[in-house]
């Protein structure tokens, strides 16, 4: 029986999308039916492979792809690194988070997207003005929830640590305090990520370089081209939802040892 | 007695404790005492009377307001792997397994990879968890926790090893079990163990001595010689007469 469910379970999530795709070309030809405001999938997803395969003289997907990867990967790493380590700092030392916690709180709720000009001030037109607009919009999760975890590591773990012998901070924090605090870093990693790409499109809008997927929605858009404007956001989805997966596999195999230990 | 038994390894002279607060309390009131090298040490006394304190001052983990603590003559400041300590909620590292958490202290001795293994299979092989190297503690019961961290802490080799009431969480039975493989263990290893707990029979069945303290703030009432020989047997009358003997001291205010 427990079988028997699964299959049917299977059965659901491989429909989930056909009935997107079934649903969104019905209320294009039931709803909207001008092709120069949207275009169904059955337009869009010839237009995608086209667009993957240098089928289009102005538009070739990959290497978009290879420049919005570049932008994330750029913004993102610097995201995780400083976040990360001042995570640890503020987390750690109560000063820290009692002379930062203001301007953090401050700055913050400022989105991304409203970065942009200064970015373009201070950087120019440049992939590190994209990369920081990426990296505000990844720093505060992995900030805070480094902060958060190494904040929840617990005394019994450190007592028992240096009972054992890891008096000097520097070991305590490389061996007890990181390795506890890793299930919430994990999150911040992956909440960061999921914001770091959303951002990659605010990012090359204004046009930092010539490629790259968020900068040729804008393009596909001043073409009156919904259906490439579309295949572009179908490309952001897929690829944001492999990264999430990538991340997902570091996390099952840094986080192994919770197996059975949360409830799902 | 073996010769050596005579020798003092831990000197503890007059250590008060006062915790900060309002209004302070006086845990310690002027504690002294000395530990024998290769003896179980128990130290007994009213719940609540600072026993846990004295042993996290011995440990190095809390620090005393006033007094001394001598490791083979040297004061002791800090903590550190000398005095390895096991604690009564499993403080096992929940990312390490069983065998990752043996070899934590001597990852931190930087002792080669090899020798580590070797020295953490030894221990771990003692407390009788072969074959659950590769587990992790969540995976394991209350008293295979217990060995685990025994052997973290035996792996270490600390002059001496500080308990603090390692067994009150596990029932009756493992409790039971538990204590006798410790003095399997004891007898092999030849530890000078400190032992804090709150169970007068667990006391007398693996003490060589038992300290009596008095309660908040604790002073050390009487020092009880456990002659009894092992294995003991707690239905013997010397033993219920003894336990008779240290629940009366316990309950006398004075």
């Amino acid at each position: 029986m427990a079988e028997g469910k699964m299959k049917r379970d299977t059965i659901y999530t491989l429909l989930s999308i056909p009935f997107f795709f079934l649903f969104w070309e019905l209320f294009y030809y039931a709803v909207v039916g001008n092709p120069l405001l949207l275009a169904p999938p059955s337009k869009v997803l010839p237009v995608f492979a086209e667009l993957m395969t240098g089928g289009n003289p102005r538009f070739f997907m990959p290497l978009d792809i290879v420049y919005s990867l570049f932008h994330y990967a750029y913004g993102f790493s610097l995201a995780f690194l400083t976040g990360f380590s001042l995570g640890v700092i503020i987390g750690w030392f109560r000063l820290a988070d009692r002379i930062s916690y203001p301007t953090v709180e401050l700055i913050r709720p400022i989105p991304p997207i409203a970065w942009i000009p200064i970015a373009i001030l201070l950087l120019k037109l440049t992939h590190t003005a994209a990369a920081f607009i990426i990296f505000i919009g990844a720093f505060f999760p992995v900030l805070l929830n480094t902060q958060h975890g190494v904040k929840s590591v617990e005394k019994r773990h450190v007592e028992a640590a240096m009972t054992l012998g890891a008096v000097k901070s520097l070991v305590l924090m490389r061996k007890v305090i990181i390795p506890a605090s890793m299930p919430s870093v994990i999150t911040g990693v992956r909440v960061g990520s999921g914001i770091a790409w959303m951002c990659v499109v605010a990012a090359e809008l204004f046009g930092v370089a010539p490629y790259g997927l968020g900068y040729q929605i804008e393009m596909a858009r001043l073409y009156h081209s919904p259906e490439i404007v579309i295949a572009y956001m179908l490309a952001i989805g897929i690829l944001g939802l492999l990264l999430d997966r990538g991340y997902r596999l570091i996390e099952n195999r840094l986080l192994a040892w919770r197996v059975g230990l949360v409830a799902t | 007695m073996p010769p050596s038994r005579s020798r003092i390894i831990v000197e503890i002279r007059n250590l008060k404790k006062v915790f900060e607060g309002t209004p302070p309390v006086a845990a310690l009131n002027g504690i002294n005492l000395s530990v024998l090298d290769g003896e179980i040490l128990c130290i007994v006394g009213p719940s609540g009377c600072g026993k846990t304190t004295l042993l996290r001052i011995i440990a190095g983990l809390e620090k005393p307001t006033s007094g001394d603590i001598l490791l083979d003559s040297k004061a002791v400041v800090g903590p550190g792997s000398d005095r390895a300590m096991v604690f009564q909620e499993y403080a096992l590292f929940p990312w390490r397994t069983v065998l990752e958490n043996v070899t934590f202290g001597l990852e931190l001795k930087k002792l080669r990879r090899k020798e580590a293994l070797m020295r953490a299979e030894g221990y771990i092989k003692l407390v009788g968890l072969s074959g659950f190297e590769d587990k992790y503690p969540h995976q394991l019961s209350g008293g295979m926790m217990q060995r685990a961290a025994l052997a973290r802490a035996l792996a270490c080799e600390p002059r001496i090893l500080l308990m603090d009431e390692p067994f009150g969480a596990l029932d009756a039975q493992t409790r039971n079990l538990m204590q006798k493989e410790l003095l399997d263990i004891w007898e092999k290893t030849e530890k000078t163990i400190i032992f804090v707990t709150h169970n007068v029979e667990e006391a007398i069945y693996i003490g060589d001595r038992i300290v009596i303290l008095t309660a908040r703030p604790a002073r050390v009432k009487t020092i009880i010689d456990v002659e009894l020989t092992r294995p003991r047997d707690r239905l013997s009358p010397q033993f219920i007469n003894l336990r008779r003997e240290i629940f009366s001291l316990l309950e006398r205010k004075v």
